[in-house]
């Protein structure tokens, strides 16, 4: 669910705006060293593939479904700068295409959704990462915890927004154990697709997982003896 | 795939709002709504003026009012947050309909339906009446960044193709006889979406050869 316009003051949309150009400048830079001048096609489907993972609805049950976030997934695919970058024109092509989020608060969106739930998404991953056996297997559950990890962080930092910025008179404590309790839960969710579709493009294309490259790094090359070829 | 590709919102016309240039449109839209954030939500009579001012130009960019008010769905989960707003809100309580409800609450709760609708339908106008393309060039004619208009680009382009092969998909799915009803399917709806992925970045692999076999290099260079 993105903020409408006039969830949030003026002044504070316009400091969240300020943030999310700054974030995107900076996104911008790493993903050009990153891709080169593959950057805006490969940012792009990467984007469109987002926008699409969004659609997809994953049932809950009772007829109920929710769908998925993705700045966890994105990030553990293509990492932090293009996630950052494919999240943000996800979110303006929303707002600006298909009215979803206000315009004024483009910036909160992008600082919730791009921002903070990327950052805390790669942060856990690197953190877990540093825990777990330096396995290929160990990249999908990982990537479940930065899921996790994601959501709630991304629902404490609106609930922040929302005291310094907010338009109705609400408890603070009240507001932040509602919105932290609640996306915990829709944090478990999150963290197991994308454990799931994680786990999934691990097995069949590793090389194409951003979070697994340090592994790949150090996996020993194999040499698989040929056919008729003499083992010695 | 042979369906259009026309924009989902978008709806054809040739008004004067259809007409204007893109990035007016664009400064237009975000002036207005920041003013409207900006107005304190007791000035009543000031929002009658604003819904007038959004009626208006609905009405000059001969869309149908109903074809907007159909898309403005598009705002129920948080109108569901505004009409609890009143009841968890703290505050002087007020009676309304023999209910007790915190009366700034009640405000707040007018404050955020009367901003977003105004901010959904301008919007909406907006998306109606400008065409993706449009958009891209009033964006660069606004600075923004030229790589992020570029991809802004791409994704606009291959969105109908990525859906459609999501879709496709997912109908194959059905077809096989795995319809998703429950959390016990999300390893199989995981595993579309993870084939998904690596075939849009293949895709991107194979949009970005494309380019450079026609001549593509970024500006900067």
């Amino acid at each position: 669910m993105h903020v409408p316009d006039g969830f949030l003051d003026a002044p504070t949309s316009l400091a969240t705006g300020a943030v999310a150009a700054a974030a995107m400048a900076v996104a911008l830079r790493g993903a050009r060293r990153e891709l080169d001048d593959r950057t805006a096609p490969m940012a792009g489907l990467v984007a469109t593939f987002v926008f699409a993972g969004q659609m997809m609805n994953f049932p809950v049950g009772a007829g109920t479904s929710g769908h998925l976030m993705g700045g966890a997934l994105a990030v553990v695919l293509v990492g932090p700068y293009t996630a950052v970058l494919c999240i943000s024109v996800v979110l303006i092509v929303q707002a600006l295409l298909l009215a979803d989020g206000g315009v004024t608060a483009l910036g909160t969106n992008i600082m919730l959704m791009a921002v903070v739930a990327v950052g805390a998404a790669w942060l856990m991953f690197r953190l877990v990462q540093l825990v777990l056996p330096r396995k290929v297997s160990s990249v999908p559950v990982a990537a479940g915890v930065a899921a996790a990890a994601s959501v709630p962080a991304a629902a404490a930092v609106f609930s922040v927004l929302y005291l310094i910025g907010g338009t109705a008179p609400i408890d603070a404590s009240t507001l932040l154990a509602a919105m932290v309790s609640w996306h915990v839960v829709i944090g478990l969710g999150e963290a197991a697709i994308t454990a799931l579709v994680v786990a999934s493009v691990v097995r069949a294309r590793p090389d194409l997982v951003h979070g697994a490259q340090r592994v790949l790094a150090e996996r020993p090359l194999l040499h698989l003896p040929q056919p008729g070829e003499v083992v010695r | 795939m042979g369906a259009g590709h026309g924009h989902r919102l978008h709806f054809h016309g040739h008004s004067p709002v259809h007409r204007a240039q893109p990035h007016h449109k664009l400064i237009a839209l975000v002036g207005f709504m920041l003013v409207v954030v900006a107005t304190p939500r007791d000035f009543y009579p000031v929002f009658a003026v604003y819904a007038a001012m959004v009626l208006v130009v609905i009405r000059l960019s001969t869309v149908p009012l109903g074809y907007l008010a159909k898309r403005l769905v598009i705002e129920v989960p948080f109108v569901v947050f505004a009409v609890l707003m009143p009841f968890v809100a703290h505050g002087p309580q007020v009676e309304v309909l023999g209910l007790n409800v915190s009366g700034p609450g009640l405000l707040a709760a007018w404050g955020l339906l009367v901003k977003g609708t105004l901010g959904v339908l301008a919007s909406l106008t907006l998306a109606a009446t400008t065409e993706p393309a449009d958009v891209l060039l009033g964006l660069r004619r606004l600075r923004m960044p030229e790589l992020i208009v570029q991809i802004m680009g791409f994704m606009i382009r291959y969105l109908d193709v990525v859906t459609d092969e999501l879709r496709r998909m997912l109908i194959a799915m059905r077809s096989r006889g795995c319809d998703p009803r429950s959390p016990r399917h999300w390893p199989a709806l995981a595993r579309t979406l993870g084939a998904l992925f690596i075939r849009s970045y293949e895709r991107g692999e194979r949009v970005h050869l494309a380019m450079i076999s026609r001549g593509y290099a970024t500006r900067s260079r």
